[in-house]
């Protein structure tokens, strides 16, 4: 078990979401990053889609009860053990009664706290993810106690080291795929979306990334239709909105742009006043 | 049934969409749910996302030769139906129009200069038919609002609308599924529950049910209220 002595900013448990309920209105969710999410359960050589502890900004403290192993990804906010910095991206075996926290930030917004075993949780419509009206908790709070599954990977693999693009923090580039609705743009409107550097504004988080410019447009809004995490809309009024993992199914704004998986997964560690651009496949 | 002429447009590397004519009306709407269909007997996929006028085919990875898929769907699309009649349920959903839950009707009946009793039995006398479920989970865009009581959505959106609110958008009605912020005008308060994630069908209305709204007292009310959190509320249905 994990107790949760500082639950941080905004932490959630999430595993890789719940696709197959868009019918009803349920947005997919799971983790934004899964590229780090992924390495960590590698790394722990525990099924691909265990849960793992999603923590946006640090923050955190957790106390181990048991002898454990951990792996932690993402984001770096100096993490320590027991005020002994800890190592990224490996398997570390923790104490029973160390504590984890966070200290300043380094690169990226978005750490994953991953355990052998992967942690349990409710499970609402065959996920773990957390989502405020899907599942009893919608974010981690001071004093709860997480509990892990018992270890039984059929992964014979193990990955004793894993090498990290680093460029998955750094680059200002965002990949992505032209939108249903991007041929309705001018050709100099096509030119500015990419060669542009667009600002992301302090309206993000798991929902959807608003960006600061406007893009003057003539699109029209379009009947309600599907959109995709990874969706880029344009408003009217020239607002630049991207989907992200907890969007809603459907939207009536033009879709100019999709990122892909990457894509998202680079905009998940970024954050308030982070420049981007995109580039399309 | 009638044939359309579809397009069809890659929506990033994992998802095709396939659109209708731009308009909202029954037969797009029947014909959307014909193919969609066939698409499910013939394909698996990880979701179809239904929208006035178009189905979004998502699949949980890379689509591979994009273009192939596409043309073996315009196939598909002309082979006659396999499947039987969609079936579809009308449900009676009642609604409490007393003056503590429609906290918009008085807006609405001085700017549409009609009484309220009026904008009542107008909302509850028509059938509305359920195009798709989105926004939320387990929000129904309803079609089919009487042109006299269609009213543009509030400029500045609430930020808390509470959940069973009752609500006219533009030319849409609907019922929010549970609290949220939103720019409708609310007219009422329904003690249905639209969404249960822990039960095994969390949502009972589909894509082409038909629905329509019956006025109920603030008494009875309460007293569904009451069956429906002990679970013992059983929906009407209309043959």
């Amino acid at each position: 078990m994990i107790t949760v002595l500082n639950p941080g900013i905004y932490s959630t448990i999430q595993d890789f979401g719940r696709p197959g309920f868009a019918n009803i209105g349920v947005p997919i969710s799971g983790v934004m990053d899964s590229y780090s999410a992924k390495i960590g359960n590698q790394l722990l050589n525990n099924n691909r889609e265990d849960a793992v502890v999603e923590i946006t900004f640090g923050g955190c403290k957790f106390m181990f009860k048991k002898d454990m192993k951990i792996c932690i990804t993402g984001a770096n906010f100096n993490m320590k053990i027991d005020d002994k910095e800890t190592q990224m991206y490996s398997v570390l075996e923790v104490k029973k009664g160390s504590v984890l926290s966070f200290g300043k930030k380094v690169v990226g917004i978005r750490t994953y706290l991953c355990v052998q075993g992967g942690f349990l949780s409710e499970v609402v419509l065959t996920s773990k993810s957390y989502y405020n009206g899907i599942t009893v908790n919608d974010i981690l709070k001071k004093g709860d106690q997480l509990k892990m599954d018992t270890y039984n990977s059929l992964n014979v693999q193990t990955f004793s080291k894993i090498k990290i693009d680093k460029s998955h923090f750094k680059t200002n580039e965002i990949e992505c795929d032209k939108g249903p609705e991007f041929e309705l743009l001018s050709e100099e409107q096509q030119k500015a979306l990419t060669n542009n550097l667009f600002t992301i504004s302090n309206d993000n988080n798991r929902v959807g990334y608003r960006l600061v410019e406007l893009f003057k447009n003539q699109l029209t809004p379009i009947l309600t239709s599907g959109v995709l995490p990874g969706t880029v809309q344009l408003t009217p009024s020239g607002k630049l909105i991207i989907l992200m993992r907890d969007c809603q199914v459907t939207g009536g704004y033009p879709r100019i742009l999709q990122l892909t998986e990457s894509g998202i997964n680079s905009l998940a560690q970024k954050s308030t006043n982070d420049k981007l651009q995109f580039r399309i496949n | 049934m009638p044939n359309y002429n579809l397009t069809y447009k890659p929506f990033g590397g994992n998802a095709i969409l396939i659109e209708w004519p731009s308009e909202i009306n029954e037969s797009i709407l029947y014909d959307i749910i014909a193919f969609k269909n066939k698409i499910e007997n013939e394909i698996n996929l990880q979701d179809i996302i239904v929208g006035y006028n178009s189905l979004v085919l998502v699949s949980s990875f890379k689509i591979e030769r994009i273009h192939d898929t596409i043309s073996s769907l315009k196939e598909l699309y002309n082979q006659p139906s396999k499947t039987k009649i969609h079936k579809t349920t009308h449900w009676e959903i009642p609604v409490c129009y007393d003056q503590q839950f429609g906290i918009d009707l008085e807006e609405i009946s001085q700017k549409k200069s009609i009484t309220k009793d009026k904008i009542i039995q107008i909302h509850s006398s028509t059938i509305y038919t359920v195009y798709f479920i989105g926004f939320l989970p387990g929000f129904l865009y309803l079609g089919g609002l009487d042109e006299q009581i269609v009213m543009p959505r509030k400029s500045t959106p609430r930020l808390r609308v509470p959940k069973g609110a009752v609500a006219i958008g533009g030319s849409q009605t609907g019922i929010y599924p549970n609290e949220s912020s939103g720019g409708w005008n609310i007219i009422g308060n329904s003690p249905i529950s639209f969404f249960d994630a822990q039960k095994v069908s969390p949502c009972f209305a589909k894509t082409g049910d038909k629905v329509s709204f019956k006025s109920v007292s603030y008494d009875e009310y309460k007293m569904i209220k009451e069956k429906v959190n002990s679970n013992v509320y059983q929906l009407k249905t209309i043959l």
